[in-house]
């Protein structure tokens, strides 16, 4: 038996260390720490929740936009602010824009190298690597010139002697199978992808003045005016140019990222064997489409057990719970309980080694992640959930694109509880999102042509108006899954703030009862090759697509007992 | 000029074997020059500098970062983030980039500071904690300060990126839960430091030091916070589009009131363009899409120390601003305090904000309230009139 440490985990957001035990070429026990800690909460302390939603929004650089949706949500949910249809529109446009650009990332220049040998491209013929692209999708950029230029291109920067990025890594490991035409598409298309989520993220720019972090947030409403007259408004043009940038977006999506995802996968369906996890699944839900109070959701909400599709639970807020037994905090009445988030009374507690070091003592205290739960039982979110939920509920657009994809991989839906299943529920939500936008994107300007230029409700703007304590929660699917946010507020300052995160539910480690968290349940199993080189490793891991700075930031120093928690 | 095509070494033969022409090419030179600051023909000695040099190292480290600068890197048009990263440097080290994993990747850091001692550039992003021992960021079972000093103090230079990076940004605001400090003050040695600050920094601004640097060897002029004065040398509010209105006393009161609509000034609902040195207003983001004035929210004043402490509540409006509707005193713009900040640093205790650079250079303002940069050069002169800073740090 082996152990293996991997530190850093890299093409992540954030500080992941995992290690592993390997028993016959395969992991038979696995432990996922997050070794990086702010305390952001604790900064909030005090401060004006108005602005709550910038300091959070600086947990993620990544998924910039979750932190302050949450966060905007959870204020007005506290002090009964309710913000107008365009607000709503423009949120919706926002967070689809970030799910959308956020997951081409991921596949091309986070996780596609676990699958693509960029030494192997070398060999590639690339008069046969066009007709590979040809014969997988019409997409424009595929004559036997454009691959043998991004050939070229490689061969001068591997040339050149100095590998930058792309050295040390597992090239020609055995667990790369595709073929060196199949890999040389892929490189060209991750330079492409590149220069089009640079393209595509101008929705934010044109949204919220700027990607990264976005700057047009308020609570109450959204700060872009919206004015067919103005030119310092949303007006004409901007629609114009959403629904341009929104276009292209999609074509690259349909043209590309899809069938790349295709034929990647059809290399490596073994992969639907690995990486289970927990296969319990939960989704908050997102996109409402009108104003009420529990407003239909594009992506709807619903909690899966045990893989059973035939059942979809409703979400209930009460139920969510985090542990610390093996998290470097400590709770008052002992760390064998497990708290609702609005009840938190969490301070740090390191009891890990000096560093430096080379193990983790994993009996004890591991990670800088809480263990969150619902229900008492470690859930997966994500993509995966949001698909497997919306599948199973009927969402037509989504039973669409699962069942074709699933035909032209010649497999059956049980797929989908697996590393692979993971990767392909990300591209089929990239294409859901990218097809619903310009719809909002109509109704915003319907909106404009009739006069309703409203964005912002001013009537609890003043915290003269808000109650004397208030309390509340805000939800959101972020591109990483469900993320809740809970605020108290005493006399118009923070007392309180929690967050529960999509990648401390994934990544987080044991509960009390000795339960794994999804990380550490999917990776058992894995085969590994070469423990020198735990490829397979990475896999798994990054079909989750981890996004650490998220899940480490659970201080709450307020420790008033709160009893009421309302759900947006 | 030289040319140097020929040598087949050089950036112009790879983007010429990968189809950019010159004209592209020299349009990329001539956009650095103007972003830069440089007068007329200074794109050809960029473009002579590029093509001949062969490829420095550059290592990226992440501490207690949101990877936002690292994203706004991707963001990256002249040149784009796959340029950088291919032809103009060797990037052998970055985390979010990288292949390889794990032993793998740290080797490769490793091998960098070894084997290029004093000649590589490292670029940090993310504050670094110094409490609990190291424990609050580790990387590979090292302290994120343990890094940072083996990796800096042999660097040629530091770029810190972003405003955790270069003053501490969100892990230092009060109470400063895990002492977090910028790369100035938890690695005291560092031969040569640019301080890139803003939340993220504005990517254009990172290429454009990058490339400054490729073309002179040498690092641009700086402020007193080691911050570029081509990008940090005049504040928001001089060059805002919205200038006009506050010169007219015309304010927006109320979101979505018509004076927002109509582009009307912030001021009122909290702009702390006045008090905020960086060029977003000329060279926007994302390519010149958009910046947050444009999109009608108040800037909130990223790129200043302690911003998240002496700016906040970000809705509440300076104080004390001179004139409405009378050019404002540059000089005295240090004076001015946002209404509420007096009942922060109430809150939170002033001790901890001294332990902060920008308090060492600034003497004579012990308070630390002090927002004034170094005095703009007179005239019109552009930042070439003022003396090279950087390479002395």
């Amino acid at each position: 038996m082996s152990h293996i440490v991997v530190d850093p985990v890299t093409r992540i957001e954030g500080h992941l260390r995992i290690e592993a035990e390997v028993d016959n070429g395969q992991v038979s026990n696995a432990w996922s720490s997050s070794t990086m800690f702010r305390g952001i909460e604790i900064i909030l302390q005090g401060r004006d929740p108005r602005d709550a939603w910038a300091f959070t929004q600086r947990i993620c650089g990544v998924c910039t936009t979750i932190h302050a949706i949450a966060s905007i949500r959870a204020v007005e949910n506290a002090i009964g602010a309710k913000p107008p249809p365009n607000a709503r529109i423009l949120r919706n446009l926002i967070i689809a824009a970030q799910c959308v650009q956020d997951h081409v990332i991921h596949f091309y220049h986070l996780h596609a190298l676990d699958w693509v040998d960029v030494v192997s491209a070398l060999e590639a013929d690339p008069a046969a690597t066009a007709g590979l692209a040809q014969q997988v999708s019409d997409w424009h950029n595929s004559s036997a010139d454009y691959f043998t230029q991004v050939k070229e291109r490689l061969g001068a920067f591997v040339q050149r002697g100095q590998l930058g990025p792309f050295a040390n890594a597992y090239w020609g490991h055995p667990a790369y199978r595709l073929p060196p035409e199949a890999n040389l598409m892929a490189v060209a298309h991750y330079l492409e992808a590149l220069d089009w989520q640079r393209k595509f993220i101008k929705i934010h720019a044109i949204l919220g003045g700027k990607n990264p972090h976005l700057q047009s947030f308020l609570v109450g409403g959204m700060a872009t005016p919206v004015d067919p007259n103005s030119q310092a408004a949303l007006n004409i043009h901007t629609i114009a140019a959403l629904k341009e940038l929104i276009a292209e977006g999609l074509d690259f999506v349909r043209r590309v990222y899809i069938p790349d995802l295709l034929a990647v996968a059809s290399f490596y369906k073994d992969w639907a064997g690995f990486g289970a996890g927990v296969g319990n699944y939960l989704v908050y839900g997102e996109y409402p489409e009108n104003e009420g109070p529990s407003p239909p959701l594009y992506i709807p909400s619903g909690v899966i057990r045990g893989r059973d599709l035939s059942k979809i639970e409703a979400f209930d807020p009460e139920k969510v719970t985090e542990y610390v037994k093996h998290s470097w905090y400590e709770y008052e009445g002992g760390d064998g309980q497990a708290l609702h988030p609005s009840k938190g009374e969490t301070k740090p507690k390191y009891t890990g080694p000096k560093p430096p070091f080379d193990r983790l003592d994993t009996s004890g205290k591991y990670s800088w992640l809480k263990s969150p739960r619902y229900d008492n039982l470690p859930m997966e979110v994500g993509p995966l959930a949001r698909m497997l939920v919306a599948f199973a509920s009927g969402h037509q657009r989504v039973k669409e694109l699962v069942t074709s994809a699933l035909a032209q991989l010649g497999v059956g839906p049980e797929v989908l509880f697996s590393t692979l299943g993971r990767v392909a529920a990300r591209g089929i939500e990239t294409q859901v999102l990218a097809e619903k936008m310009g719809e909002w994107v109509d109704e915003l300007a319907n909106n404009m042509g009739r006069g309703e230029l409203r964005i912002h409700d001013s009537s609890r703007w003043d915290p003269k108006s808000w109650p004397k304590s208030a309390t509340g929660a805000g939800f959101h699917e972020a591109p990483r899954g469900a993320l809740g946010h809970w605020v108290h507020i005493e006399d118009g300052k923070i007392a309180r703030y929690q967050c529960v995160v999509p990648s401390t539910w994934n990544a987080g480690p044991r509960d009390a009862g000795e339960n794994p968290g999804p990380y550490e349940s999917a990776l058992l199993g894995t085969p590994i090759a070469n423990p020198e080189q735990p490829l397979e490793i990475l896999r798994t891991v990054h079909s989750f697509d981890p996004c650490m700075a998220c899940g480490v930031h659970v201080v709450d120093v307020g420790g008033r007992e709160v009893t009421c928690v309302k759900v947006l | 000029m030289s040319q140097d095509d020929g040598t087949g070494g050089g950036l112009r033969a790879e983007l010429e074997r990968r189809g950019v022409s010159r004209r592209e090419f020299m349009g990329f030179c001539s956009a650095m020059a103007a972003l830069i600051g440089l007068p007329k023909g200074a794109s050809a000695m960029i473009a002579a500098a590029l093509e001949t040099k062969a490829k420095p190292t550059l290592v990226w480290l992440e501490f207690q970062d949101c990877a936002g600068n690292t994203e706004s890197f991707l963001r990256a048009s002249k040149p784009s983030a796959a340029e950088v990263v291919l032809d103009l440097l060797s990037v052998d080290y970055h985390e979010t980039i990288m292949a390889a994993a794990g032993f793998h990747a740290e080797a490769a850091l490793e091998a960098t500071v070894r084997d290029k001692k004093g000649q590589y550039v490292a670029v940090v992003e993310g504050s670094i904690p110094t409490g609990a021992d190291g424990a609050y960021c580790t990387i590979g079972g090292k302290s994120a300060l343990q890094i940072a000093r083996d990796v800096c103090s042999n660097a040629a230079a530091v770029v810190a990126v972003g405003t955790c990076a270069t003053f501490g940004g969100l892990p230092a605001a009060a109470p400063n839960p895990t002492g977090a400090l910028g790369v100035a003050d938890a690695v005291p040695n560092i031969k040569t430091l640019i301080n890139l600050s803003a939340c993220p920094v504005n990517a254009e601004n990172l290429t454009a030091t990058l490339v400054f640097f490729l073309t002179y060897g040498r690092w641009p002029a700086t402020d007193r916070y080691n911050r570029p004065l081509f990008a940090y040398g005049k504040s928001i509010h001089d060059n805002c589009e919205r200038r006009a209105h506050f010169d007219a006393g015309q304010y927006v009161e109320q979101w979505g009131d018509d004076g927002h609509r109509q582009g009307f000034c912030l001021y009122k609902v909290g702009c702390k363009g006045p008090v905020t040195f960086q060029n977003c207003p000329n060279i926007r983001w994302n390519e010149g899409t958009n910046w947050p004035i444009g999109c009608g929210h108040p800037c909130i004043g990223c790129a200043e120390p302690d911003f998240w402490d002496r700016m906040t509540p970000f809705y509440s409006h300076l104080t004390g601003v001179p004139g409405f509707g009378d050019a404002a005193d540059i000089d005295k713009i240090g004076l001015w305090a946002t209404a509420g900040v007096g009942a922060a640093f109430a809150a939170h205790g002033l001790v901890h904000l001294g332990k902060r650079a920008y308090h060492r250079k600034t003497e004579g303002d012990p308070q630390g309230t002090d927002f004034t940069p170094k005095p703009e050069p007179s005239g019109d002169d552009d930042t070439a009139a003022e003396p090279e800073k950087g390479a002395e740090q």
